[in-house]
């Protein structure tokens, strides 16, 4: 599908003509403007162009797909799944899974679909494809999530499900030696993440995964039964739309900064049904952790899934946890892409979403009046080991304590380790957990998935009052930390810490360079 | 008994209870289901179950003919981006779904996540059940988590159908999936012209759907189901498997 009409949105530029005013450095975008293009948007969303873009560099041709009709990363992994040698946007297929993910809270459910639907005594399709990972209600007195544990334990032994990631001693989670943690954070520590794959998972952040190179969506529960019984999944073919970050990553700005800048673009629903494909100069120089931060909020712009070109930084990672073999596929120079987004990412700035929505985008300097009540630091998007490591380095270079209580949940116990154990480049060998004491934060949680999603009354940093949190997850619709009045600002973890200090929001630049 | 009737007339699988036994997760042990063990097959496992084909106590859509379906009731109409912690806050997803008690709590809990502005709740408190058939939404309905506690909920509440001007894609999927919540779209913003309390039908026809609002005297146009028709016609995901011979069939 060559391009034809061009929209007269401003956030497409062709690739040839690079007029900076067109290109999307947000400096100078004020409240009104950002406004109006809110609505330019989706006027024009129905007339979006198919661009071509000029040649990709070095790649290896993509495995599946002819020549002369080029498909994206997404098709070319879907069509290999399906085992056909060509897909395109809105085909129906059937798909092979190669890992299906669930946890607590679908876990259960998902079971339950299966044996009603292929029998009681009915076997999984492949117990050493499944990946059960408890993390959302763990360390909680509620009966009922202690009981839904107990419910994958039963399920794990009788169908000798290989990868169960148990806990069953709540009050101390480093007695439990299989424990994890954060299910997607987990899923890439444990090396299920590879390029090409299909993953699915009971939850919505399983895009995070995307990072990798593969196919990675959310299901539900009948879904995930399905799966489970058969190994495929009925699937649509998305197309694609393609983000292109270039430009030197600035010092302050963090990947949470550029997914919160896109979904502020182009809204929640802006991604619907669509593959969202990131690449460019900026992408290639961040680190995995960030480019799961990155993929992690796809879903938060209504994406199916989101993905990253694997590359040496890929491949280092993925071929230090897994002797699984694989084989990544890429983009054809020639594919078709449903829309064209350009990014010069120095040009950017540190941003907040604002109550009550992950679109809701503002400049963090812009909210510096905002008092807030307190700080979280965790989940699957700002949870990780370089979210702890970025949070540590913006306490130290300040070198003061925190106004409000800021809690901190590492995602998973690797991550609580390094908390513990890694030295903060440039601190002089102190640890993110002595910089944090010594800033007068809470003690790091239990790993988990904490107050991100609020979860049952007694959930360590639950939003109970209808306090204002600065956070470092993912959703701020109401009520998502618990509270139906709560105000959520999603953050970069320097957003985060920088506001912790000041008791406002802040831009991190306050404190770093 | 209870599994024989059922095998009769799928229909009584909607009234059918079964015993609160200590597995919480199986709601039903019909005589029918057998597990047939054989090798691994090449594809897929050759797992044959001797239910009927509309599988669950839960579905609704399955125990009737898709052709031609009405929907009557009262309204009820939200705004745009109402997200699953809205529809069903996360300290409820405990519940687990595919347990007939749980099933029923939940539904008590649906759209209890709307902020205080909404005056008159979904369900009222200390009720089970709604009285409202239709639910009227603005953009992106369902957005946020893929839980199937969202479309669960609503159709376990009594919900029948979603007019909405857009949809997430997993709610939109989990809802068709489940059977238990009929998403339908709308080309033009129903939320603004309805109001909660309002008495509409909802016609689903061959091409042309309707919905009437008889308070208004307004009718509009519904958009077609699209390529989630075959899967709600057959019953959902496992029935439509079935009629593609994705997975064996029920055996007669």
């Amino acid at each position: 599908m060559a391009s034809s009409v061009i929209s007269s949105s401003p956030f497409v530029c062709k690739s040839s003509s690079s007029s900076s005013k067109k290109d999307l450095g947000f400096s100078s975008f004020t409240k009104s403007s950002q406004i109006s293009i809110h609505r330019c948007q989706k006027k024009s969303i129905s007339r979006k162009i198919v661009s071509v873009m000029a040649p990709q560099k070095d790649r290896s041709p993509g495995t599946t797909g002819s020549v002369k009709t080029g498909m994206t990363m997404t098709e070319k992994i879907l069509a290999r799944a399906a085992e056909k040698s060509l897909v395109v946007p809105g085909d129906n297929i059937w798909v092979n899974v190669d890992v299906l993910m669930t946890h607590d809270v679908c876990g259960p459910g998902a079971f339950g679909i299966f044996k009603r639907e292929f029998g009681e005594k009915a076997k999984v399709w492949d117990p050493e494809k499944i990946v059960v990972i408890p993390d959302h209600y763990i360390f909680t007195a509620d009966k009922r999530a202690n009981r839904n544990v107990d419910i994958m334990r039963e399920h794990c032994k009788e169908q000798n499900i290989k990868y169960f990631y148990d806990i069953t001693d709540l009050g101390n989670f480093k007695a439990n030696p299989d424990y994890k943690g954060v299910c997607h954070v987990a899923l890439a520590q444990e090396g299920h993440c590879r390029p090409g794959e299909v993953l699915l998972g009971t939850d919505s952040h399983t895009c995070t995964a995307g990072a990798f190179g593969q196919f990675a969506t959310g299901i539900g529960n009948t879904d995930a039964g399905f799966v489970l019984g058969t190994g495929k999944i009925l699937l649509k073919v998305p197309p694609t739309m393609r983000f292109i970050l270039d430009g030197e990553m600035p010092s302050y700005l963090q990947a949470k900064d550029l997914i919160l800048q896109i979904i502020g673009e182009i809204s929640v629903a802006g991604a619907t049904y669509k593959t969202m494909e990131f690449s460019g100069t900026c992408i290639e120089s961040l680190s995995m952790e960030e480019r799961m931060t990155l993929c992690n909020m796809v879903v938060e712009a209504g994406g199916k899934n989101g993905v990253i070109p694997p590359d040496a930084t890929t491949l280092n990672y993925v071929e230090n946890r897994t002797s699984v073999p694989f084989e990544p596929v890429y983009s054809d120079g020639n594919a078709s892409f449903v829309a064209d987004y350009r990014f010069d990412v120095s040009k950017l700035e540190p941003v907040v979403a604002k109550p009550h929505s992950p679109d809701n985008r503002a400049l963090a300097r812009e909210c510096k009046d905002v008092k807030i009540d307190r700080v979280y630091i965790g989940s699957c998007t700002g949870g990780k080991t370089e979210d702890f490591m970025a949070a540590a380095k913006l306490f130290h270079a300040a070198g003061k304590k925190v106004k409000v209580p800021t809690f901190l949940v590492p995602a998973t116990q690797k991550v609580w380790m390094d908390v513990y154990a890694l030295p903060v480049p440039g601190s002089g060998g102190k640890t993110c957990a002595q910089i944090f004491e010594e800033a007068g934060c809470d003690t790091p949680a239990s790993p988990s998935c904490g107050a991100c999603l609020g979860g049952p009354a007694d959930t360590y940093a639950r939003l109970n009052e209808p306090q204002v949190c600065v956070s470092t997850t993912n959703r701020n619709f109401p009520g998502r930390m618990g509270h139906k009045e709560g105000q959520i600002y999603l953050a970069s973890p320097y957003t985060a810490a920088a506001s912790a200090l000041t008791g406002h929001v802040t831009d991190p630049r306050e404190f770093l360079q | 008994m209870a599994a024989s009737l059922q095998s009769v007339n799928p229909t009584l699988s909607r009234n059918l209870s079964s015993p609160n036994n200590s597995s919480s997760f199986v709601p039903f042990r019909s005589p029918f289901l057998r597990f047939n063990s054989t090798s691994v097959a090449p594809d897929f496992k050759p797992l044959v179950s001797f239910r009927n084909a509309s599988s669950s106590f839960v579905t609704r859509s399955a125990a009737e003919p898709q052709e031609r379906k009405t929907f009557h009731g009262l309204c009820y109409v939200v705004g745009d981006n109402i997200d699953t912690d809205q529809i069903i806050p996360a300290e409820f997803l405990t519940l687990v779904p595919s347990n007939p008690d749980e099933y029923e709590k939940l539904g008590s809990h649906a759209l209890v996540g709307l902020p205080a502005a909404y005056k008159e709740r979904f369900v009222q408190p200390g009720e089970m059940k709604t009285k409202y058939s239709i639910i009227i939404g603005g953009e992106n309905f369902g957005c946020g988590s893929s839980r199937e506690h969202a479309p669960v909920c609503l159709g376990a509440a009594g919900a029948k159908a979603v007019v909405a001007q857009s949809y997430a894609r997993i709610f939109f999927r989990n809802s068709v999936a489940t059977g238990e919540i009929y998403p339908l779209d709308s080309e033009v913003r129903v939320c603004d012209e309805c109001k909660t309390g309002d008495v509409a039908t909802i016609e689903l026809r061959e091409g042309d759907s309707i919905l009437i609002n008889h308070t208004t005297g307004k009718e509009y146009k519904l958009k077609a189901i699209g390529d989630a028709g075959p899967v709600i016609d057959a019953g959902g995901i496992f029935a439509y498997a079935r009629k593609a011979g994705m997975i064996p069939s029920a055996a007669p």
